[in-house]
């Protein structure tokens, strides 16, 4: 019995809010498309009430046994778009409540997979979806929604880069909070555990259990100790804790998945803030050095940490995957909206920083009045980082309604305050307008 | 079931006593003990040895209780987490 290896571990959940932030069960909803859209409901209602009947209850008895908190309990499923089978008439707003009413059944907190991947083109069940997300988020509670409108393999689907700046507006003019529920992405991973991006990808198998770990706190905290140490001892404690905390991801996942009687796939190994004191990622960044995040440095002191993270996790699991690196959205994490509500980080800084990190702008709350091709413009952006980068780029943006610079939005909970920030008022719709598709880069042609 | 059972609480007559009693009730076998005052707080861990039939919230439960009657924190948790988190 090694009494300090207890102590620690039992200070870093109790102290330091270390814990597992998500199972998430992935489901293939494939097997479940009928002759229309009424039968492929019933399906995926018997299958996700049967998958994931004892989901909930085993992360609850994993986490009163180990003493480890497990905060979400969730569900991927299969891109909706996919399942619209013969159907010429797709009802997706149904395949959403249906979806919602599954969630509901098992208990998990979120579902995502309303979904479409669109980098190539869309189909007339791809459009049919984008078209049907306002409605869908606005009819349910617990469903998530992503469309990936780019990659590096196949360049950028404009045509869906400029309808979706259209339906995060609608999304948001209906109720700014379902915003949250909506992602646009580049490069899209199929394993993703976290929400509101998570969705179950063709190539994986029929179910299995992904975990996501978190623990920004527990960084934060050994770090503290080290505060004139020169940046390769800065390495080695990141990649030492991140250890630990990708450790308990394996240990959980594999017993969430030996009980459930599904593989155990991978564990995200991302730093996934809360607003809640000490759980911070830009604390982070600022115990590395910096007077508030968003300074100069600022940049440079995440991507250390993104790859230090990665470094120290992957030895921990038997396979990672996701989304794995830090997480920067706004309203998720306290000293971040004290940054942007003081005006002392900016969307341009964000973008930049998304560059380094997973994942994009995120829980970012702008004025209102910006328009369609403005947040269009602003995936476009996102999208081009991450095409050219070969990393997973994201935008989830709330326009809020008659709000602009200098209020702020309350989302409450685990979501937080996002301060509404400015956004650069020159115009996009030209660019946007164009239409078509920017090609894949030189450097995705490799074979 | 193996489990990893802390004390931690403020130093007075009668601690270990009264948590020892508390697992020889639930008939619960003590394989190691570490005691120690850190930081001024009475801290102690026992390695125990739980029986196959029995039942671990329960036991959890019935541990907490015993904490708060004689005012310190009483922590349960299975074994081979704390393996896990710190060797391959």
């Amino acid at each position: 019995m090694d009494t300090n290896q207890i102590k620690e571990t039992i200070e870093m959940i109790s102290e330091e809010n270390l814990d597992i932030r998500t199972i998430t069960m992935g489901i293939s909803l494939l097997d479940c498309i009928g002759e229309n859209t009424a039968a492929t409901a019933a399906a995926i209602t018997r299958k996700i009430t049967t998958k994931a009947a004892h989901l909930v209850e085993v992360a609850n008895a994993i986490e009163s046994e180990y003493g480890i908190p497990i905060v979400n309990k969730r569900i991927s499923v299969t891109p909706v778009a996919l399942l619209a089978g013969q159907d010429p008439h797709p009802d997706f707003v149904l395949l959403a409540k249906t979806l919602d009413e599954a969630a509901k059944a098992v208990g998990v907190d979120l579902i995502g997979g309303f979904s479409a991947l669109v980098e190539n083109g869309c189909t007339q069940a791809d459009l049919a979806l984008m078209h049907a997300i306002p409605e869908a988020l606005a009819s349910t509670e617990r469903v998530c929604s992503s469309v990936n409108v780019g990659s590096t393999r196949a360049g950028l689907n404009m045509d869906a880069v400029a309808l979706m700046g259209q339906v995060v507006k609608e999304v948001a003019a209906i109720k700014p909070e379902n915003a949250m529920k909506l992602v646009v992405f580049a490069n899209a991973v199929e394993d993703n555990p976290f929400m509101a991006g998570a969705f179950w990808g063709v190539s994986e198998g029929d179910c299995a259990v992904n975990t996501g770990v978190s623990g920004p706190g527990v960084v934060q905290r050994a770090l503290a100790q080290h505060p004139d140490a020169p940046f390769q001892e800065i390495c080695e404690v990141i990649k030492q804790t991140a250890f630990k905390v990708a450790r308990m991801g394996q240990f959980v996942g594999q017993q969430a998945a030996e009980r459930l009687g599904v593989p155990f796939n991978i564990v995200d190994l991302s730093l996934a803030p809360t607003p809640a004191e000490g759980d911070s990622v830009a604390q982070i960044l600022e115990t590395l050095g910096l007077s508030h995040v968003g300074t100069p440095g600022t940049t440079a002191a995440l991507a250390l940490l993104n790859d230090a993270v990665k470094k120290g996790g992957i030895m921990a699991c038997e396979r990672v995957g996701g989304l794995s690196g830090a997480f920067i959205p706004v309203s998720e994490d306290a000293n971040m909206i004290q940054a942007a509500a003081a005006g002392q980080i900016n969307l341009e800084k964000l973008e930049a920083m998304t560059a380094v990190c997973s994942v994009g702008l995120d829980m970012i709350a702008i004025p209102g009045a910006t328009p369609a091709t403005t947040i269009a413009g602003m995936i476009a952006d996102e999208a081009a980082i991450g095409m050219i980068n070969n990393k997973t780029t994201a935008v989830r943006v709330i326009p809020v309604p008659g709000k602009t610079v200098g209020e702020s939005i309350e989302f409450g909970g685990l979501f937080g305050r996002a301060p509404i920030m400015a956004v650069n008022d020159g115009d996009a719709s030209v660019l946007i307008g164009r239409g078509g598709r920017i090609p894949a880069p030189l450097h995705s042609f490799k074979n | 079931m193996k489990v990893i059972v802390t004390v931690i609480g403020t130093d007075k007559v009668g601690i270990i006593a009264a948590v020892t009693a508390a697992l020889a009730k639930e008939d619960v076998n003590i394989l190691d003990v570490s005691q120690t005052i850190m930081q001024g707080a009475f801290t102690m861990m026992l390695l125990a040895q739980l029986p196959a039939t029995s039942d671990f919230a329960a036991f959890k439960a019935a541990m907490a209780q015993t904490g708060s009657e004689i005012g310190v924190t009483i922590q349960v948790a299975r074994q081979e987490i704390f393996t896990a988190m710190h060797q391959l």
